[in-house]
């Protein structure tokens, strides 16, 4: 396939290594001469230095046998242009554009961009996923040890919730160490403590046992029952 | 009317002035707080700072309820995208998009925008000016 990239950042440098490694034709368009060099020196004679919105810029590219045209430049309205200027006078069929703004997509697609990706958005999509399935964030890794100090919210289903500590099922060389209550005040447990729905809870835990934990978090109390 | 205009340099700003001492309703954008001082000091009409390319602000000056809309900013890229927001999201009646580069100029025009490029515009008036006899007005 023959891939014409505007914009030589950092999205545009590693998208076209990657690019070109798959066996691709690729071809980044970049105005900064400084940058030029940089991808050539390091992808090989894949540059042409110019303004990517630019009607004989993209004619010198041979855009009109682009079977692909990506547009990743910092700016919304240069990835726009340069996409519709593909489209509309090379009839380039497939444009990809990179948004900043969230809300460009829709935009965008009505002025007959093919795909626009927001990172913005492709973030807060990823995010929104995997906070409620994924409760346990790490806070830090102990420096050649193997663990970790994990913390993780109690959601209210949770077959921990109304427990004392001792007696919870811990993955092996798991320690809860922390307790901070929905008022926000930290309490060091000990096997008496009982868990409530809410409470922030910071282990000490092996990395290979993140897993087990989370599980032993978010084990809904019916599935529990039922065993 | 009620005029939006995008960009408050040497054009909007004139534009603006002239439009404003005929009476009409004027909202200039620019996202430069400064780019207002060339503004007369009689000018009544509203400045918003803020970027013309954002739906948001676009709202908030209430773009729905206006008559025309005018992109004077240096980008001629952020002059297109901001018209077509006005155009096709907004649904502006008149749009009126200033694009210095002619060949992207014809373009837009033949996606249906309404267009003017001065560097073609003037490049013409430069050249009938040449060849006007020495001395003579027209």
């Amino acid at each position: 396939m023959y891939i014409i990239i505007v914009g030589g950042g950092k999205v545009g440098y590693y998208l076209a290594k990657q690019l070109v490694e798959d066996g691709n034709e690729v071809l980044v368009i970049e105005k900064d001469a400084a940058k030029c060099q940089e991808i050539a020196d390091e992808l090989g004679d894949i540059v042409l230095r110019g303004d990517g919105c630019e009607g004989i810029t993209l004619e010198s590219a041979g855009t009109g046998r682009a079977d692909l045209f990506i547009a990743v430049t910092g700016d919304d309205e240069d990835n726009l242009v340069a996409c519709q200027v593909a489209k509309n006078k090379f009839s380039v069929r497939r444009t990809v554009a990179l948004i900043n703004n969230p809300k460009n997509e829709a935009v965008f697609k009505s002025l007959g961009i093919d795909t626009a990706i927001s990172s913005t958005a492709l973030i807060l999509a990823n995010i929104e996923q995997e906070l409620p399935s994924h409760p346990l964030i790490p806070l830090l890794t102990i420096k050649g040890g193997g663990l970790e100090i994990v913390e993780a919210k109690v959601p209210s289903y949770s077959a921990m919730v109304g427990k004392r500590v001792g007696e919870l099922l811990l993955p092996q060389q798991c320690l809860i160490t922390v307790i901070i209550d929905e008022e926000g005040v930290p309490r060091i447990p000990n096997s008496d403590t009982v868990v409530r729905a809410g409470d922030e809870v910071v282990a000490v835990c092996r990395c290979e046992s993140e897993d087990a934990l989370r599980a032993v978090l978010t084990t809904p109390a019916e599935e529990t029952n039922e065993r | 009317m009620k005029i939006v205009i995008m960009g408050c340099g040497r054009v909007g700003t004139e534009l603006a002035t002239l439009l404003d001492r005929e009476g009409q309703e004027v909202t200039i954008l620019d996202i430069d707080p400064d780019a207002f001082d060339q503004l007369p000091t009689d000018f009544k009409g509203k400045r918003v700072v803020g970027n013309g390319i954002d739906q948001d602000v676009l709202r908030r000056i209430g773009l729905e309820e206006v008559d025309a809309f005018v992109a004077v900013t240096p980008g001629d890229n952020r002059n297109v995208m901001a018209s077509q927001i006005a155009k096709h999201i907004f649904g502006v009646p008149k749009v009126v998009c200033r694009i210095f580069d002619p060949i992207r100029e014809e373009l837009y025009h033949n996606l249906g925008l309404e267009t003017i490029s001065p560097t073609r515009e003037v490049a013409q008036l430069l050249k009938k000016a040449l060849e006007r006899e020495p001395g003579g007005e027209d």
